[in-house]
């Protein structure tokens, strides 16, 4: 702002040291120190001005004043709760017709039919790394050795054909909320006295031969015979697995808890029940059909 | 230019300038303040929100002890990504017994405020331990040590005493029973009716599979309880709100 604006006019006390051309003062006098009383800038000023006005209108049209039980409304009938409810149903209304597809479609065919599949596949990779890529990782490899399955390879303890994966999904494994849970209960050996300690050491390396690994081969003879008795009804003869009971497959190099002794040992000594949620209360079928299809299509899909 | 001249005596007298200036912002701060206590926006009551649990609220201080809230929020706002990604927005009243609150505004991890039975305790022992064992990509630091420390509940009815001086309506029999309460509910052998019967809807679980009661139960045991209060399948959010 000028520092002499010549529009300033009209009786205003003077005194000894105020120039010609100065502006009026504000006559206080303190230890002969005056103050000029230049008028607010005009663009400061009316500023101020627009913005009293803007917020009188903004709190008319938006809820503001507080009443008795609620505030006012606002003209404009503002409400981020009904904003994005209608946000919700905009999209799930735009994706309505193919998720109504996807939920009428037979399993096995979503693969065949591209335009389902390329929806399925990317609506199933938002809701894995949402919800599933907490224990299996958000590329899906698991955790080897603390129980959370890798869905990329083809070893699958309950079966991993893409209506297996779609069941397993839907109900969850061992959880309490489910009914149709898919439950496998192996026995504790060690804590309910079931085996001897010797015995265990010895089914422990019979189970080390029969993954390839090293072993001592007696006792491994010895485990054999143990095996045969206790483990095989669920595990096979062979130690191959059966995904019916879910019994994992305990002759190939994949281990769900690790595979070697200490591992093995405590897997035998207090048993393992890892457990998965049911997804059919948390998620819609048109999102279980999509992430199914998804894991299907990690690689390891049957 | 009448009253506009007047300001000369409160200009001149500090004092009077003083508690007209006190006098000004009260009243400034009684606008804003006050509709908080009675609009029912503000102080709607939900169906389901009870207060924590003794272990429950051992385990919220301990999230409050090691400054989880400067990494986590437990506010899922009204927008349809937070909506999709973390379940239903949260309401006021879902934090009404919060002793401060735990809203937050800064997400390094996720927001926590529905995270209550999203996991099982299984996973939160692993996680807590080493999280980058299941979350390979994560930066959150490892707390493992909880599950050494082992806890008998010494002060938790203190704690809930001073809870109740603030508005928690902990009853007289829910303080009688507050160590036991504390005790039992990570002990799913125990006499646990009396817990569920004084706080409804509470799990009972050993939820760090050790046989010790540690900071690690009660951590887990209050995570399990986020956002799992409001039965939103019967919910009906009011839109004008």
């Amino acid at each position: 702002m000028s520092k002499h604006p010549k529009n300033q006019a009209g009786p205003g006390p003077r005194s000894k040291t105020h120039q010609e051309g100065d502006p009026n003062t504000t006559g206080h006098s303190w230890d002969g120190i005056e103050e000029f009383d230049n008028p607010m800038p005009r663009w400061w000023l009316w500023t101020f001005y627009v913005c009293i006005a803007w917020a009188l209108i903004y709190s008319i049209a938006y809820p503001a004043w507080p009443m008795i039980s609620r505030a006012t409304p606002g003209l404009l009938g503002a409400s981020t709760r009904a904003d994005v409810a209608a946000e919700i149903q905009e999209f799930s209304d735009r994706n309505g017709p193919i998720r109504a597809k996807l939920e009428a479609a037979e399993l096995t065919e979503i693969a065949s039919d591209p335009e389902l599949a390329d929806f399925a596949n990317n609506a199933g990779a938002a809701v894995f790394r949402t919800w599933c890529a907490q224990c299996h990782g958000s590329g899906a490899a698991g955790v080897q050795a603390s129980g959370y399955p890798n869905l990329l390879d083809d070893d699958w303890i309950w079966g991993g054909d893409i209506e297996a994966i779609h069941t397993t999904i839907t109900h969850g494994i061992r959880n309490t909320t489910d009914e149709d849970a898919r439950i496998s209960d192996m026995p504790r050996f060690g804590v309910d006295e079931l085996l001897e300690k010797p015995q265990i050491d010895e089914v422990v390396q019979h189970v080390l031969a029969i993954s390839g690994q090293e072993h001592d081969a007696a006792m491994a003879t010895a485990g054999a015979v143990v095996f045969e008795e206790n483990c095989a009804a669920c595990h096979g003869e062979a130690g191959e697995g059966n995904r019916d009971l879910g019994a994992p497959n305990l002759s190939d190099a994949i281990w769900l808890y690790g595979g070697d002794v200490a591992a093995l040992t405590h897997t035998v000594v207090y048993s393992r029940a890892g457990a998965m949620p049911n997804w059919n209360t948390r998620l819609s079928e048109a999102d279980i059909r999509a992430v199914a299809t998804y894991v299907h299509g990690l690689g390891g899909g049957e | 230019m009448g009253i506009l001249d007047k300001h000369k005596v409160i200009e001149t007298n500090a004092s009077l300038l003083l508690v007209l200036s006190f006098l000004v912002v009260t009243i400034g701060g009684l606008v804003q303040i006050v509709p908080l206590f009675y609009l029912e926006n503000t102080i709607e009551k939900v169906e389901g929100v009870r207060p924590y649990t003794p272990l429950e609220l051992a385990g919220r201080d301990i999230y409050v002890r090691e400054g989880c809230y400067v990494c986590h929020s437990q506010m899922i706002r009204p927008m349809r990504d937070e909506v999709e990604r973390y379940g239903h927005y949260s309401l006021a009243a879902e934090s009404m017994y919060d002793h401060p609150f735990q809203w937050g505004s800064k997400r390094t991890g996720p927001d926590l405020a529905r995270v209550g039975e999203r996991y099982s305790d299984a996973w939160h022992v692993d996680h807590l331990t080493n999280p980058q064992s299941v979350v390979p990509e994560s930066v959150m630091p490892k707390y493992g040590f909880l599950t050494n420390k082992v806890i008998d509940g010494k002060y938790i009815e203190d704690s809930m005493k001073v809870h109740r001086i603030v508005g928690v309506p902990y009853t007289d029999e829910m303080m009688e029973n507050a160590v036991a309460d504390f005790k039992v509910q990570a002990n799913p052998d125990g006499d646990y009716d009396g817990l569920v019967e004084r706080y409804g809807k509470a799990t009972v679980r050993n939820y760090d599979g050790t046989p010790a009661l540690t900071e690690m139960d009660a951590l887990i045991a209050y995570l399990q309880v986020l956002g799992t209060m409001v039965d939103f399948s019967t919910f009906q959010p009011d839109a004008s709100r």
